[in-house]
């Protein structure tokens, strides 16, 4: 049996040294661990058997919630659901990316189960995963050559693979200030009510004045190998008031982008069809957000 | 292979146990440390039965590994009575019958807790949503919720 | 509201605590998985990664090899019983069992055990059963119904003949009354419909789990989770060749059964390797090997014909079931070729069942196994034939309730048939009474369904023991595990025919040893069964110490009455003296002839059949095809609730795993015949957000042949579910389902469907 070693060093470089180094032994490769909900489950199967696992949740920046002055949030990648969920100021500003991190698991996998985790699980199906690029999030990783930002959208590779390089560790998000009249929702299709893996999931972040929307971001999850950032449903949102000739090309857009598989969770029709539905469904709760001013 | 030390607090008790580094937080509980009241139904967090708190937060101890809880705080099923006294919803569980086989139980009492000590006036919906993490098959969830929801009424009035 | 009878009694019915409940309430209560013993190993199994393939070869040296291995067992070491001779153990055949265990010839599906190791830790023995190296011959695969009775399907077993031929069809049953060609030509409306269902797991939230420890004196003990700790005496027995007198089978509490826990998988392995490594032997089940391996209930593929006439007279019905057996033989054909039209009066009934062999495990009982399927259909045809009648569907099935004194078509003349109570129930009741706004919401329509179910309920072995301390206080000990809180409707029974405090009854499940042959927990039959012999055994309790008071009182023990927990003489004749309480009579027990105590042990009579009628309104989400329950009513004779609590919770738990099973359980295999969603995530069991509250009406119409009127109460509930949705969902829609589950994709497919036609 192979030995494992568990780390759990208190700064990001010693981390991602300790990543780095595990990564180029030969003893195995070497798993990252925030609330674990995924990678305790995959070891369980027998899916991964890392040789190391760092735990990074003794990182102080890794797990802080920050309100910048100029008013955008930096979210450590290991913070949990539960904790974002408590924080006084986040689910007012942000309430689609909150409702979409606490869409993640049961209260359970709440109390562990932080976005980093979620996004580098690299799970097509990722709840937060959407409704982060829905807010135009830019993570930060720190990896053996420094610190980069790049989009969300662009971290995950395929199901199960991100571009993150080796020794690179997720950090944080940073979602950006809102302008007034934003507002920003996240809905998913579960055949249950809860302890589902999402069939389909959209984020839609809008600004709106005048009663016109003046920008928008659609994100869509389980459509396509990876979450998707639906720019031709945006272009049908921007300008419109909303009305049902703007909410259907904003659907066609969705149904268009959609490049699903047919699985155990659904079938490539019922994921375009309900892709467009929740479409409409979710901006009309974030234009209500907005205040459809 | 080598064991990792680990330095807790057990229902409040200090505890100090060995692990195998990829052990569970659930199979140490149980198996290490003889604390057998916390139940494994999937061991993939999606049945709720090893629910435990962790620092005060709801988790599954199969979804924790046992190194994890070195410096920090457990809260298992052996721990909500105080001494010969039952917690209010463990008495009302008894008296309101919501359970049957009763291998749910610890998880939904603990998972219930959690709930109450963050909505001390739960709607029906709140409730069901508050254990949608804990699978049981026997009740249909009925007298569950019920036992839930007269609980709260009741801690309301002492608490008053 | 529940229909609760005002009675006299003081402890029959009343809503106590139960006798287990503060165990279970604090982590105390010990389950299988929660016994330790001194020097215990771990048993893993190896299963076959194939879902069909012969087994050449298995070289175990390697595990053997690794250290902390302490043994290895394989098909080898369990009992073979030949495929050419039946040996049944209850409804158990032995052949089959046997194979189940461990895959003997062949590996049958994808998970069938192949070996067993036990090792010093779980791990090690996990990683041994990697080192058993298996030469397999992979066979082609047949996973669905249809595939299975095609003629060039692969056969699973060359022995089994169907109509002269090598088929995957095992077996028939057919119950018959009158001319089925007949029925249907006196008929002016007839409905023929196909139904398919898919199998589902029973769902227990508790993993198989036992320890064994075998002894160097040839003597096993075995604690495990079971529906019958006298059933894995007998089969562990038989499968491992140690005799019944030399296995203790200690019941744990178990986590929940519905059926499956009425056969093994585990204990005779265990059994075998703690045998071989001297050394006691644990082993637990994961979920995925309980999805994966364990039986879930039959998938079915039934083909229902019901004929009236236009006045709602049901003249004809005939139904034709095919089910899944899994790899081996043994689908619940009883469940639907008996139940289906069971609860009415038809006069040309022909129904046939089909056993039908496939790659996949085993099935094993679910409760009230096969009716519900085979209700699922009769009971859509039914609501199909009202409406085309313009009849309401209560009515329909009011019209046509069997009456008492009837010949069913599966045999049985009814000794009492309370079919239209629960009708009625439903007729009258505020849920059924009230009007359903069926489109609240632009792209939400709403919709009733009723159906109806029976359940034959079962009475057979049981035995008990009731002793008074010598403080004066009842033990009670019964052989059945208590699945769903039977302990405290005994304690209720006790406390009530005693005249005792309920606090002075204990109640508990003695093991193999410690009490007389008990037959399942199973079929509806524990609480009828064991309050039976229980209340024999305190009548001759009572009869002791009536014996005792004339001792003392040197009067004749037929002048001496026992009322209120005390003896007192019978009337002014019999002499003064003041009453001897039970307590009193135990105190002095020494003195006046020794232990106070007595047992039964008896294979109770009396059980009648168990019907229930059901009201549900849905929700249908249209564009995306969810449905969900918003509404639910419940009705069922129960006879008599013991425990009202515990009757309700057999109700609403059974509602709810019919829910689970209408809208959103099934097995899903892959190309390869692999189950594809072996866990709680994809296996979607209703969860506590899903449901509404589940009320239930529960009727109480003794049974006469039960000295406290007790019918068997746990299956019925399960029955109607299926159909009372699909016939919610059509009211909502107006479109019939006729395969389950009615998952949002289905839906949105048939919906779709229905927008291109009109």
């Amino acid at each position: 049996m192979t030995e494992i070693r568990y780390l759990a060093p208190r700064t990001l470089e010693d981390a991602v040294s300790a990543f780095a180094a595990a990564q180029g032994a030969a003893s195995g490769t070497a798993r990252i661990l925030a609330g674990g909900t995924d990678l305790l489950v995959q070891m369980r199967a027998g899916v991964v058997q890392p040789g190391t696992i760092i735990d990074i949740k003794k990182i102080e920046e890794v797990t802080a919630i920050t309100e910048q002055p100029d008013g955008s949030f930096v979210i450590g990648a290991a913070v949990s659901g539960a904790t974002l969920h408590d924080h006084p100021r986040f689910g007012k500003v942000w309430p689609g990316v909150l409702e979409a991190v606490n869409l993640i698991g049961s209260k359970q996998v709440q109390g562990r189960a932080s976005p980093g985790g979620n996004l580098c699980n690299a799970s097509p199906a990722g709840d937060s995963v959407p409704a982060m690029i829905a807010a135009g999030a830019v993570v930060t990783v720190q990896g053996p050559n420094g610190r980069r930002t790049l989009p969300v959208e662009k971290v995950p590779a395929g199901p199960g693979r991100t571009t993150l390089t080796p020794g690179e560790i997720l950090v944080s998000f940073t979602l950006p200030a809102r302008p007034a009249g934003s507002g920003d929702a996240y809905l998913r299709m579960i055949p249950r009510t809860e302890m589902d893996i999402a069939v389909v999931g959209c984020g839609v972040n809008l600004t709106m004045a005048g009663g016109k929307v003046t920008a928008a971001r659609v994100g869509l999850g389980a459509v396509a190998p990876v979450p998707l950032l639906v720019e031709d449903a945006a272009k049908a949102l921007i300008g419109s008031t909303l009305d049902e000739a703007a909410l259907e090309a904003a659907a066609a857009a969705c149904r268009a982008a959609c490049n699903p598989i047919n699985d155990k969770r659904g079938t490539i029709a019922y994921r375009t069809k309900v892709a467009g539905v929740l479409l409409k469904r979710t901006a009309a709760i974030a234009a209500e957000r907005a205040g459809r001013k | 292979m080598a064991k990792v030390h680990v330095t807790t607090t057990i229902n409040g008790e200090p505890t100090e146990f060995l692990c195998e580094p990829q052990q569970s937080l659930l199979d140490a509980l149980r198996n290490n440390l003889g604390l057998t009241g916390t139940k494994e139904g999937c061991g993939t967090g999606d049945c709720g039965a090893c629910s435990i708190t962790l620092d005060g937060r709801l988790t599954c101890s199969c979804l924790v590994l046992a190194v994890e809880a070195d410096g920090h705080s457990i809260g298992t099923i052996e721990g909500m009575a105080q001494g010969d006294k039952l917690h209010p919803l463990q008495r009302k569980f008894l008296e309101m019958a919501a359970l049957q086989c009763g291998i749910c139980t610890p998880g939904v009492l603990i998972a219930a807790r959690a709930l109450l000590e963050k909505n001390p006036n739960p709607t029906e919906t709140e409730v069901r949503f508050g254990l949608a993490g804990n699978l049981c098959r026997c009740t249909g969830y009925d007298k569950i919720v019920r036992a839930v929801m007269d609980t709260a009424a009741e801690m309301r009035e002492t608490a008053s | 509201m529940n229909v609760i009878t005002p009675t006299e009694n003081k402890w029959i019915g009343a809503r106590t605590v139960r006798p287990d409940g503060a165990d279970k309430v604090t982590g105390r209560a010990a389950y299988a998985a929660d016994t330790t013993m001194p020097g215990m190993i771990w048993g893993k199994v190896l299963r076959s990664p194939h879902a069909h393939a012969i087994i050449k070869s298995i070289d175990t040296s390697k595990a053997e090899a690794l250290p902390g291995v302490k043994a290895v067992v394989t098909a080898k070491d369990i009992v073979d019983f030949p495929v050419d001779k039946s040996v049944m153990l209850g409804i158990q055949d032995m052949r089959w069992m046997c194979r189940n265990v461990m895959a003997r010839e062949k590996a049958l599906f994808h998970g069938h055990p192949i070996a067993a190791v036990a090792a010093t830790t779980e791990a090690t023995a996990a990683e041994a059963c990697k080192l058993i190296e298996v030469e397999y011959e992979v066979l082609p695969h047949v996973i669905e119904i249809e595939d299975a009775i095609k003629p060039d399907a692969p056969i699973l077993h060359d022995f089994l003949k169907h109509e002269g031929k090598p088929s995957n069809i095992a077996g028939t049953m057919v119950a018959k009354l009158g001319d089925i060609e007949q029925g249907f030509a006196e008929a002016d409306v007839v409905i023929e419909r196909t139904f398919r269902t898919r199998p589902v797991h029973q769902g227990y939230i508790e993993p198989q789990a036992c320890t064994v420890s075998y002894a160097p004196d040839g003597r096993a003990t075995i604690w495990s989770s079971s529906q019958g700790q006298f059933m894995v005496r007998a089969m562990t027995s038989l499968l491992t060749g140690v005799p019944q007198s030399n296995i203790r089978a200690i019941p744990a509490e178990i986590g929940g059964g519905f059926g499956a826990k009425t056969i093994i998988y585990l204990e005779p392995v265990a059994l075998l390797l703690s045998k071989k490594s001297g050394r006691p032997v644990k082993m637990v089940m994961s979920r995925d090997e309980v999805m994966r391996a364990t039986g879930p209930t039959s998938g079915s593929f039934s083909t229902v014909k019901i004929g009236a006439k236009k006045d709602g007279t049901i003249v004809a019905a005939q139904g034709t079931f095919y089910l899944q057996a899994g790899c081996l033989p043994g689908s619940p054909l009883r469940g639907p070729v008996g139940c289906s039209f069971a609860p009415y009066a038809i006069p040309h009934v022909l129904s046939v069942g089909y056993d039908v062999v496939s790659n996949r495990s085993k099935v094993a009982a679910y409760r009230a196994p096969g009716a519900p399927l085979g209700a699922y259909a009769t009971e859509c045809v039914l609501d199909e034939l009202a409406e085309k009648l313009g009849i309401d569907p209560l009515e329909l099935r009011h019209r046509n309730s069997a009456k008492t004194g009837m010949k069913a078509a599966y045999g049985a003349t009814f000794n009492q048939v309370t079919f239209e109570e629960t009708i009625e129930a439903i007729q009258n009741h505020e849920h059924y009474k009230s009007p359903l706004e069926k489109n609240p919401r632009p792209g939400i329509k709403r919709g009733r369904g009723v159906a109806s179910g029976f359940w034959y309920n079962a009475g057979g072995e049981s035995s008990a023991q009731v002793n008074l301390t010598e403080d004066g206080n009842v033990v009670v000990t019964t052989g059945h595990p208590d699945v769903g809180g039977s302990r405290a409707s005994i304690a209720n029974v006790t406390a009530e025919l005693l005249g005792v405090e309920h606090d002075r009854v204990s109640v508990i499940i003695g093991d193999t040893a410690s009490i007389g042959f008990s037959n399942l927990t199973g079929g509806s039959r524990v609480t009828f069964a064991s309050a039976m012999v229980v209340t024999q055994s305190v009548e001759k309790v009572i009869g002791q110490l009536k014996e005792r008071a004339a001792k003392i009182w040197k009067i004749d023990p037929e002048a001496v009455i026992y009322e209120n927990g005390a003896c007192r003489p019978a009337g002014p004749n019999a002499g003064q003296f003041p009453p001897l309480a039970l307590k009193d009579l135990a105190a002095k027990a020494n003195e006046t002839g020794g232990p106070i105590g007595a047992g039964v042990q008896l294979n109770t009579q009396g059980a009648d059949p168990g019907f229930a009628t059901h009201v549900v309104d849905v929700e249908v989400d249209v564009d995306l095809g969810i449905v969900r329950v918003l509404r639910y009513t419940a009705a069922q004779d129960v006879g008599r609730a013991l425990h009202p609590s515990y009757v309700e919770g057999q109700i609403q738990g059974g509602v709810v795993q019919g829910i689970g099973w209408a809208l959103s359980e099934e097995y899903l295999y892959d190309r390869q015949g692999r189950l594809d969603n072996a866990n709680f995530l994809d296996y979607r069991m209703p969860v506590c957000s899903d449901v509404p509250m589940i009320e239930a009406v529960v009727l109480e119409i003794p049974n006469p042949r039960h000295p406290q009127g007790v019918k068997g109460v746990g299956e019925a509930p399960i029955v109607p579910p299926l159909a009372a949705i699909a016939n919610a969902v059509y009211d909502a829609l107006g479109r019939r389902f006729y395969s389950l589950p009615m998952s949002p994709p289905k839906v949105t497919e048939v919906m779709d469907m229905k927008l291109a036609a009109e």
